[in-house]
């Protein structure tokens, strides 16, 4: 115990000394904090454990549309008049339990004369083993060149209908999966367009404010005020008959996109007033730069996370439109082939009580959505990993 | 509070006055008139046309005066009541559409009401059981409902109707209703087959209000003021319904904005498919045969019903949040 008053010994530490220990990072802590913003937003989304399966799905699906010809079994329009409305086929494994590699039964065809159903069978002695990588019906692959190479192909003289036949023959899953082509990239154009026409005028909106503005604010709420599906009917019903079907297609995307930008540029606009008030805006207004460059370099790479998160949550929107507008026969009409064409077929309803089948492109619509819906809301929680 | 609901009421007039234009604008986009396509089929079937008649027809419809005219006529015949004549039935359209209108405003309010009564206690019950296993499961059936569309909706009832009952759930009214005039029993009977549309249109207007309700009210849960009273030993049941419920209500009733739109677009798809009485199959058909007063009618009816329906909502506003009333003290 030291005597009271004494003073203490002055006591220095000999070991060496940083004076920037406190701001040493371990490397987990300098991996975390000098994370560019994209892999934040990476880490963010990857935690959205439904948003990553989502986004794998759509990847593949989009992925499909570039090879659907050689993917499907059949061509487009290849009918096969001896098997009308022929249910999906099972794919087996083992014949009279034996292995045989995957194969699928024949069909033997009765017609019931009481319901006039087409009754077809399974003829356990036609064994039509399924080949893959093989040359079956021919096609154009993207109507460039000609070609016959399928991933799977039914055996040689026999038939392969995993989702059944249509009322001409045709079979539902090759016509599925051309139909995805066109439902798919409906969603994609539809989007651009009103992408485009939202960031534009939520942008005048927003930077200039004043009768700019308010002018664009009333017709923001008057278009958002209508029903869609009405007026995407009266539009399309309003494209001339003699168009082809790819002027038909351009203006149904047109059409969808044509309603669809007054949100985003509602969002663009209130973002804008935001942000223009910033002192980086104000140094570059100074600097002489022009609106177009303060609001397309300055402003929108701020937020431009968000908007496509807000973007992917309305393709579901339009490809639903489209499916409708098509189901409706307002739409793309055959030889175009979508979903919704496809479902066109299903509206009669005595022939879907006796062929559920022509049900089934409801599936692939109804993932999509549902795809979209999980991916844009993964998105959104990624779109601003700061906070 | 009064020179809100004049400005509001004015916006809501310059709104339909604008629908107006875009409307005449859309039946007039595709190429001819209705007459046009009348001769064309006429000489098909290779009949003469009488060219006199066909004259007579165009100067009667004021179809040979200048675009602004012709919407003037219209426009002028709307807003006495006079919804002009269609082509196609050659009767005034008031008599083509007959009960339609008034069985698409019962349709589309009741599919409101019915979102109401479901979304609001399913909301409240996923907030405040966050987590849980049913709000797992509502939450995952209210996310097939959103992805579903509710024409498939109405496809996949009618085929299963079909298979199992053995009938057809298609039609508003048991058939020798139909043509009758209106009696207690017809009445009955639509209510009867009022369900099942109500219910196809509803469910992705339900499924968006639950989680819109469930959003707000968890944000507001997490308030202090919450905290606050359950530290003072407020019973659950009172702090819920004292204080956050009303301020989750808020937007609830706001977003009937979003939601009306959308349950009047579903009702005319469904309406085709499930063959119903109200708008949406005449109003295909109409645009289908190029009958422009016929279609016309119908797009401003229904664009009528959301606008009207909006300027409604806002008024109810006005009176449950005193904010929105004092933004229009101080703006005026």
């Amino acid at each position: 115990m030291n005597e009271p008053q004494a003073s203490m010994a002055h006591y220095v530490s000999n070991a060496p000394f940083d004076p920037f220990k406190a701001e040493k990072l371990t490397p987990e802590q300098e991996r975390y904090y000098m994370a560019s913003q994209i892999r934040m937003m990476w880490w963010r989304f990857r935690r959205h454990k439904l948003a990553v399966a989502a986004a794998a799905v759509i990847l593949l699906s989009y992925f499909s549309i570039l090879f659907t010809e050689i993917l499907a079994p059949y061509e487009l329009h290849s009918r096969n008049t001896d098997y009308i409305y022929a249910p999906p086929q099972k794919i087996h494994m083992f014949h009279e339990g034996s292995f045989a590699g995957p194969f699928v039964y024949g069909l033997d065809y009765k017609l019931n004369m009481d319901t006039l159903k087409r009754e077809y069978s399974e003829n356990l002695d036609k064994v039509q083993p399924i080949r893959f990588l093989c040359s079956g019906d021919k096609y154009r692959f993207w109507g460039l060149f000609e070609a016959d190479f399928h991933l799977v192909c039914p055996a040689e003289g026999g038939q392969m209908f995993l989702l059944g036949t249509d009322r001409l023959g045709r079979d539902m899953a090759s016509r599925l999966l051309y139909g995805g082509r066109i439902s798919l990239t409906v969603g994609l154009l539809g989007i651009i367009i009103s992408f485009v026409l939202g960031i534009v005028i939520g942008g005048l909106a927003g930077y200039f404010g004043g009768w700019v503005d308010n002018v664009i604010q009333r017709l923001i709420e008057i278009l958002r005020s209508l029903p869609e599906l009405p007026l995407w009917m009266a539009l399309s019903a309003s494209l001339p008959v003699s168009w082809s079907p790819i002027l038909v297609y351009l203006g149904i995307t047109i059409i969808l996109g044509l309603l669809d930008w007054p949100g985003l540029a509602r969002a663009v606009r209130s973002k804008l007033l935001a942000l223009r008030e910033e002192d980086y805006c104000a140094a570059a207004k100074l600097m002489g730069a022009k609106p177009g460059r303060i609001i397309g370099r300055h402003l929108l790479p701020n937020f431009m996370s968000h908007l496509i998160a807000s973007a992917t949550l309305s393709i579901p929107s339009m490809i639903l439109g489209e499916t409708a507008l098509s189901f409706l026969g307002l739409g793309l009409r055959p030889p175009i082939t979508s979903w919704g064409v496809l479902l066109a077929e299903a509206q009669n309803i005595e022939a879907v009580a006796l062929y559920p089948w022509l049900m089934l492109p409801m599936l692939p619509v109804v993932i999509t959505v549902l795809g979209f819906n999980f991916l844009g809301d993964g998105l959104r929680d990624a779109a601003d990993p700061y906070d | 509070m009064l020179g809100y609901l004049g400005r509001r009421f004015s916006m809501m007039l310059l709104t339909l006055l604008a629908v107006s234009v875009l409307v005449f604008v859309i039946i007039q986009l595709p190429p001819g008139d209705y007459l046009t396509s009348y001769i064309a089929e006429l000489e098909s079937q290779g009949e003469m046309v009488n060219k006199e008649k066909i004259e007579f027809l165009r100067s009667q419809y004021g179809l040979d005066k200048s675009m602004p005219e012709q919407y003037l006529i219209w426009v002028t015949g709307l807003m006495q009541g006079d919804l002009g004549y269609s082509f196609e039935y050659s009767l005034p359209v008031s008599e083509v559409v007959g009960d339609r209108l008034w069985l698409s405003m019962v349709l589309n309010f009741t599919t409101i009401v019915f979102i109401y009564l479901v979304a609001f206690p399913i909301g409240v019950y996923s907030a405040t059981h966050q987590y849980s296993w049913g709000d797992h499961t509502l939450t995952l059936i209210g996310f097939l409902g959103l992805a579903t569309p509710n024409f498939l909706l109405a496809l996949i009832l009618l085929y299963l109707a079909n298979v199992y009952f053995d009938t057809s759930i298609g039609g508003l009214m048991a058939e020798q209703y139909m043509n009758q005039p209106w009696s207690v029993d017809k009445v009955l009977s639509v209510l009867e087959h009022l369900w099942i549309p109500v219910v196809v249109i509803g469910t992705s207007g339900t499924a968006g209000m639950i989680r819109r309700l469930r959003a707000n009210l968890l944000d507001e849960l997490q308030k202090q003021y919450v905290v606050t009273g359950r530290s003072k030993g407020l019973p659950e049941g009172k702090l819920l319904m004292k204080y956050p419920l009303r301020m989750a209500l808020n937007p609830f009733i706001a977003d009937i904005g979003n939601m009306l739109p959308q349950v009047v677009s579903g009702s005319v798809i469904v309406s085709t498919v499930m063959s119903l009485p109200t708008t949406g199959p005449m109003l295909l058909n109409s645009l289908q045969s190029q009958d422009m007063y016929l279609a016309g009618s119908f797009l401003m009816f229904l664009a009528l019903l959301t606008v009207v329906g909006m300027f409604l909502s806002d008024v109810l506003l006005t009176v449950l949040d005193p904010r929105i009333r004092l933004e229009g003290e101080i703006a005026r």
